[in-house]
């Protein structure tokens, strides 16, 4: 069946053929429960040489689809109708070993998460010198200097010293450029890229896409980008399809779809992404409360850390995490700490929680130097300074009730009778919006969002006065993100607390702080309030993270990809 | 790499120290002392001469107070002189070391086939699509374990020697000796290989890099080889370092079940002649085997996991 008969004059209906056709796809899960259905007759086309964007939020069934098409579902799902038609063939109908000669060499799978993604006991060149010993394309001499090769076209800086070295001896950005290698390495006509940038950095994220378009660019090869981030998607896309519930509820070209959203869903979507709104006020965000003329409730002063570094044997270096940093925090207020991963953003944090100790520099809490508490100061301190980590999926006890998590501050500090913890953790609920019920429930049986408010809910148990946040929203969906956000901006005004708000994604920051400092290198290079940062962004750096954020493109007249 | 060899060592030599104090602590407590066992065997010990014990007993230092008995003791066992038998006369150390070769090869040829059959079920287990099988397969390393290790000698030399005559009994010699012997000590052995393989193989084929690999369209035997099996070894490895002192262990009972020469053996005999420095020879050896083995599957780690050695350096990693 290898006759030269091109599709274009075969069906002959359309300006441009789709190299990959899906009709009526049901994917479903076996559970426990019985089957759940995952995807429910989607219909999608991809044409060729294009970016067709999936966008949905997390459970729309967009991965699942993206994943049926290589069959390579979870061991409990499965195909229950439909076709994928890829070329010539139809995928579904497919046995498993010729599905191998299509995998890796006709359609490549950029995945979601580069930490994990790669082999960690291989080195790198060998895994992409993988793909081409598996499809006979390299020879067992020539396949490393081939890898190289690719890495380099992956945009790897040295991909010489990178195909020696071992996915923990690089950074996230290139070991997701090191699985951009793995999947163009077979030159195949289709990348699926599933979430290609969700882990990473904005500014890393800016990198990765623009290398990636780079490549559809230079050899023509169509892209199916799977993202939650519509932003992503209006940057990236010619043609976006948007899915909910397992089912695609719109579709068409971006710029329609962006401009003119026909379903309520898409316009939700359109509504909650933070970095499509300009300038969305975030509501409740309280402006009057701004005391700054009382004492600061942190106050932070030329703080040092520094991490000794024992690798090198001769010279102990060190390294400079946190360098000569200053702010301060006043009560009822919110300072955002911006910057990439590795900026010191984290570590200043921990100094304020009193965590880790300073090299040099002060830090005070409510007028007082608590720079060297310990014990019973230390522990005051814990009291009043709470915490809300970035992962709700592993800060939360997995065999604790939601009861048990939220009462645990007061259990540890004595506070009240078993009955009034109860009560308590029943008004802390019904301040995050949770039902009552949800006291006797486990983690596990919460969405990511709940879990985030059962979290929030935790931290202001014993009603502190300062809560850091450490990227509270950026494992959550937009649309969950602005509810949370809204959520804490409502418990700000009421409560009067004040949080030291951490994050990578400026467009987040806009919604919620009023001072914004961004750090690089452990130092704030800039610092202001949000609409002197937004609007006069006087540090090169900080005008790099505003071009970073997704979805910038699309206000100019960006229906042209070619505009980088 | 040197730094992490030199506190290995230090951790051996700790090991060995703590090996000797707890035994000989262990053997004071006890009651009686070997003299009198010794004098005692097939007489009955009122009618031996008070005085002639005692002098007995000044011979062997058992008259001096017990922190000098042992400073004396760890003196000498540091040059590697752990006393003579009380029982045979004979130096420890040489009953020891003459024992030790039957019993080397013993446990060396169990731990081979415990690795090899047990490593190969797991795989074996984790590769097949067919759920009986699967289930089959997996049942046994419990049913391993659990049998006890004098009953499977006693089954297989039924089996083998009375009924087939393909393998003798008893004694050492040569290879076809110690065929049985090393598969009775292999089945618990490799029940424990194949039980903790077969679980991290299914956690390493439920990783991200496994799909990967898939998607590189790979098949399924090179990504359970090439890509699930490197990484699920590592905890495999550490369950085999720690099985050498459960192969020494179960060799007191094989030796004795097959009547062996070996280290195993001359324990049972030590231990019930209650010859104190025999026994605390023995104890002391076993240490130092399985200290020396653990010490070889920490210097393998590094050469299987690239991220051991850098991992020590890694401590002031920071967020």
């Amino acid at each position: 069946m290898t006759g030269p008969v091109t599709n274009e004059s075969r069906t002959g209906e359309d300006v441009t053929t789709a190299l990959l056709e899906i009709r009526g796809l049901s994917v479903s899960y076996d559970t426990r429960g019985g089957p759940v259905p995952a995807v429910r007759g989607v219909d999608l086309d991809v044409r060729p040489g294009e970016v067709t964007a999936v966008v949905g939020e997390s459970g729309s069934g967009k991965s699942t689809t993206a994943h049926a098409i290589i069959r390579l579902l979870a061991a409990n799902g499965r195909i229950d109708a439909g076709t994928i038609r890829f070329g010539r063939h139809d995928l579904t109908t497919l046995s498993e070993a010729e599905l191998r000669t299509v995998r890796g060499a006709q359609i490549g799978l950029v995945p979601q998460d580069p930490s994990v993604s790669l082999n960690p006991v291989k080195r790198v060149g060998e895994q992409v010198a993988e793909v081409l010993r598996i499809h006979g394309l390299a020879t067992r001499r020539t396949a490393p200097s081939e890898a190289i090769a690719v890495l380099g076209q992956a945009g790897l800086p040295d991909p010489a010293t990178c195909a020696r070295q071992y996915p923990h001896e690089l950074s996230g950005g290139m070991r997701q450029r090191a699985l951009i290698a793995v999947a163009i390495a077979a030159k195949p006509k289709l990348i699926i890229a599933d979430e290609p940038t969700s882990a990473l950095d904005v500014t890393v994220q800016r990198v990765i896409l623009d290398q990636l378009q780079h490549l559809t660019e230079e050899y023509g090869t169509t892209v199916l980008l799977v993202t939650h981030d519509l932003g992503v998607a209006a940057d990236r896309a010619q043609r976006v399809v948007v899915m909910s519930q397992g089912q695609v509820v719109e579709t068409g070209p971006t710029r329609a779809i962006l401009e003119d959203p026909q379903h309520a869903y898409t316009r939700q979507l359109l509504a909650s992404a933070p970095s499509l709104t300009t300038a969305r006020p975030a509501a409740t965000v309280s402006t009057s409360t701004a005391d700054t003329a009382t004492a600061p409730l942190v106050e932070v002063r030329n703080a040092v850390k520094e991490f000794r570094l024992p690798r090198a044997a001769g010279e102990s270096r060190t390294l400079r995490a946190v360098d000569d940093v200053s702010f301060t925090l006043h009560r009822g207020q919110t300072l955002a700490l911006v910057g990439e991963s590795g900026s010191g953003k984290s570590t200043t944090a921990r100094l304020v929680l009193r965590l880790t100790d300073p090299t040099a520099g002060r830090v005070l809490f409510d007028g007082a130097d608590v720079t060297t508490a310990r014990g019973a100061g230390a522990r005051q301190l814990r009291r009043r300074a709470q915490l809300v980590y970035q992962n709700p999926y592993a800060s939360l006890d997995p065999r604790f009730s939601i009861g048990e998590v939220i009462t645990e501050p007061l259990r540890a500090f004595k506070v009240g009778d078993r009955r009034s913890r109860l009560d308590r953790a029943r008004e802390l609920l019904d301040r995050v919006a949770l039902p009552a019920s949800t006291l006797d429930r486990r983690p596990a049986e919460l969405s990511g969002g709940q879990r985030q408010r059962v979290a929030i809910a935790r931290a202001l148990a014993l009603s502190p006065d300062l809560v850091v946040c450490d990227e509270p929203v950026s494992a959550l969906d937009v649309s969950v993100q602005a509810q949370v956000l809204d959520l804490l901006a409502e418990l700000q005004a009421d409560t009067g607390v004040a949080y030291l708000f951490i994050s990578h994604d400026l467009a987040v920051v806009r919604q919620i702080a009023h001072q914004v400092a961004v750090m690089r290198s452990g130092r704030i290079v800039e610092a202001g309030t949000v609409e002197e940062l937004f609007t006069h962004p006087g540090h090169e750096y900080t005008r790099e993270l505003l071009a970073a954020i997704p979805g910038g493109r699309h206000a100019s007249p960006a229906a042209e990809p070619t505009t980088t | 790499m040197s730094r992490y060899v030199i506190k290995r060592l230090a951790q051996a030599v700790g090991v060995l120290w703590a090996a000797y104090t707890v035994s000989f602590l262990v053997l004071d407590f006890l009651p009686g002392d070997p003299v009198s066992a010794m004098a005692g065997a097939g007489a009955d010990s009122a009618e031996i001469d008070p005085a002639q014990l005692a002098a007995l007993r000044h011979q062997y230092g058992f008259d001096k107070p017990v922190l000098v008995q042992y400073a004396d003791y760890l003196g000498r066992a540091v040059r590697g002189d752990f006393g003579d038998s009380v029982s045979t006369g004979r130096a420890v150390t040489a009953t020891l070391t003459d024992a030790l070769p039957q019993t080397l090869q013993l446990t060396g040829a169990a731990l081979l086939l415990a690795v090899v059959i047990g490593g190969g079920l797991a795989v074996l287990a984790t590769y097949t699509r067919q759920r009986w099988l699967r289930q089959l397969l997996l049942s046994l390393p419990p049913l391993g374990v659990s049998v006890p290790t004098f009953w499977v000698g006693l089954v297989l030399v039924e089996a083998f020697s009375f009924r087939l005559r393909w393998f003798p009994a008893f004694g050492n010699d040569g290879l076809r000796g110690l065929v049985l012997p090393a598969v009775t000590l292999a089945v618990p052995t490799g029940a424990l290989v194949a039980q903790v393989l077969a679980k991290s193989l299914l956690t390493a084929l439920d990783q991200a890099y496994v799909e990967t690999a898939r998607a590189k369209g790979a098949g399924r035997w090179r990504i359970h080889l090439r890509h699930a099996l490197r990484n699920a070894s590592l905890p495999a490895l550490t369950v085999v370092g720690l099985l050498v002192g459960q192969l020494i262990a179960g060799a007191v009972v094989v030796e004795t079940v097959f009547s062996r020469d070996g280290l195993g053996r001359v324990t049972a005999a030590a231990v019930t002649a209650q010859d104190i420095p025999l026994v605390q020879g023995v104890v002391v050896f076993g240490a130092l085997i399985f200290v020396l083995s653990n010490l070889i599957v920490d210097l393998v780690y590094p050469l299987l996991d690239p991220r051991i050695v850098v991992a020590s350096s890694r401590k002031a990693s920071f967020a």
